[in-house]
């Protein structure tokens, strides 16, 4: 077989896409798989981030894997109207309210994206000295088990002090 | 100096080649993704709203102490072509330009920062630097969006971090990368794996322009993918270490081959410079490619007359959209590789 791209060297790659049940194949040349970038399977114009998981909240096997529901139904974003299926369709949330509209098909999938769920990182000033004091405490109870793993014990006695500190700083509802 | 002549300009900050880690890493960028609360995404909101956006970020850049550097550029005020020169010069992203109205970009005059307003995000922070500073470039990025929070109040859940429209960007919003050229990994076919590896550990690798673009002239982009569940630093630091590795294997790559087949190596670097130095006609794809093997030279010392800054701008100076605004944009294909063959040994005869 001759390579569909230069119709001149003999195929040697070979190519075969699933997207969306709709199989695609390929033959080509090793010289034209490199420079029509099919080799390239990370930097491929088909392959984004957006259109893969798109592909995988539509797989049923997926979904059943992650304990999804399978879909919500009716269920629609009171601020933007966003559908589910359209979430699905198009890969973008609305809104923020989204966020909670669809926290329980959300979660399994941020945690199949990220690894993990919890944000970590910065915190907006505007949302308050609270959410701070209380990301501290995360990072305090994580610090202390660690320390408790590695038989720290000196540490983790400081640690605990330090977390006893800031729940009553807190307050009732703290965490 | 106006924006027109900022976007003309053959050189930008960024592009000085005084970076650290220059041979290898042209620039290192972060971009945070940020939406204000209770309005629609941009794929979602309307015309009227997106505009009141558009207002808010502008009543929140007024605030900024150096106000006079930055320019608000709304999009519709852009033809075409200066469109394309933004996103030639890494200023914002081929989808943020597909759609002007009601979209607009911020850009320091020295365009190491840039503000794309109603992208996929209401907002999308960039700062740029020259080689390789990911931790200068989360700093800047980091007061830029400081700054802007003093006006507006962020989307932002305690669990999810910053709400952004697409699943795959919430948490932190950052995006770190940095722009590599490999050309010896690429030569000695070891590209493919490489990015495989670099995949396994969580980093993306994408071409010039970012998503779905083409790797011209072996340079590549490498970016964290993941976003939530990470502090900044760590996803910065993670990267770093990473790009390090990458440095390292470029470096024994050049080393490798320049003992394996060097005469071959010299032969193509002064072979591109005499294309480069002599041709009358080159399309962008063709001097780009060329550019990376002087770029090659450049570090193995066989061209003591050119710097990296010459070959970053000869890079921007290549793109189609610049040379439509220096040449006009009524020039055929043709006039254009003309007139981009001329521009390029204009600009290496000064260095002879």
């Amino acid at each position: 077989m001759l390579c569909e791209e230069c119709q001149m060297r003999p195929a040697t790659v070979h190519i075969r896409r699933t997207i969306n049940n709709e199989t695609t194949e390929r033959h080509l040349c090793q010289e034209c798989a490199r420079e029509t970038g099919e080799l390239n399977i990370i930097g491929g114009s088909e392959f984004s981030l957006p259109n893969l998981f798109a592909t995988l909240l539509d797989s049923d096997a997926f979904v059943k894997h992650l304990g999804l529901k399978p879909d919500p139904g009716t269920l629609k974003c009171p601020a933007c109207g966003l559908t589910y299926g359209e979430f699905k369709a198009g890969g973008r949330l609305g809104c923020d309210r989204c966020y909670g509209t669809y926290r329980e098909q959300l979660t399994p999938l941020l945690s199949r994206l990220h690894g993990q769920v919890q944000h970590a990182g910065k915190i907006p000033w505007r949302a308050g000295h609270d959410l701070r004091a209380r990301q501290e405490l995360r990072e305090l109870k994580q610090a202390l088990n660690r320390a408790v793993e590695r038989e720290a014990f000196e540490e983790a006695a400081m640690l605990r002090d330090r977390i006893r500190a800031l729940e009553k700083k807190l307050g009732p509802g703290g965490e | 100096m106006s924006w027109e002549e900022i976007l003309q300009r053959p050189s930008s900050s960024w592009l000085d080649g005084r970076g650290p880690e220059q041979e290898v890493v042209i620039s290192s960028r972060v971009r945070l993704a940020r939406n204000l609360a209770q309005h629609l995404f941009p794929n979602r909101a309307g015309e009227r709203e997106l505009e009141t956006i558009m207002n808010e970020v502008g009543t929140a850049v007024d605030g900024f102490p150096d106000r006079n550097h930055y320019y608000f550029l709304p999009l519709t005020k852009l033809g075409p072509i200066d469109r394309q020169l933004l996103v030639e010069r890494h200023l914002t992203s081929p989808d943020h330009i597909k759609e002007p109205r009601q979209r607009g970009i911020i850009i320091r005059d020295d365009e190491g920062v840039s503000i794309m307003v109603n992208e996929e995000d209401h907002l999308r922070i960039q700062a740029l630097f020259s080689g390789f500073q990911l931790e200068e470039a989360w700093k800047l990025a980091g007061e830029i969006d400081d700054r802007l929070e003093r006006t507006l109040t962020y989307a932002y859940d305690e669990t999810y971090g910053y709400l952004t429209a697409c699943p795959t960007n919430v948490g932190t919003g950052l995006r770190a990368s940095v722009m590599v050229h490999l050309p010896g990994l690429v030569m000695l076919n070891r590209i493919g794996k490489v990015f495989a590896h670099l995949s396994q550990l969580g980093l993306v690798t994408r071409g010039l322009y970012g998503e779905g673009t083409e790797a011209l002239g072996n340079m590549f982009q490498i970016s964290n993918q993941i976003t939530l569940g990470r502090s900044e630093e760590e996803l910065l630091a993670h990267l770093q270490a990473i790009t390090r590795q990458v440095i390292e294997q470029e470096r024994g790559a050049r080393r490798e081959l320049y003992r394996e087949m060097g005469d071959h190596l010299v032969d193509r670097v002064f072979r591109a410079y005499g294309l480069l130095t002599h041709a009358r006609l080159i399309s962008s794809k063709e001097a780009i490619n060329l550019i990376s093997d002087l770029r090659l030279g450049l570090d193995l010392n066989l061209l003591p007359q050119l710097n990296y800054q010459v070959l970053n701008e000869l890079l921007l100076l290549c793109q189609p959209a610049y040379i439509q605004k220096i040449a006009g944009e009524q020039q055929s294909a043709r006039e254009r590789d003309a007139k981009r063959a001329a521009l390029i040994r204009d600009r290496l005869k000064k260095y002879t």
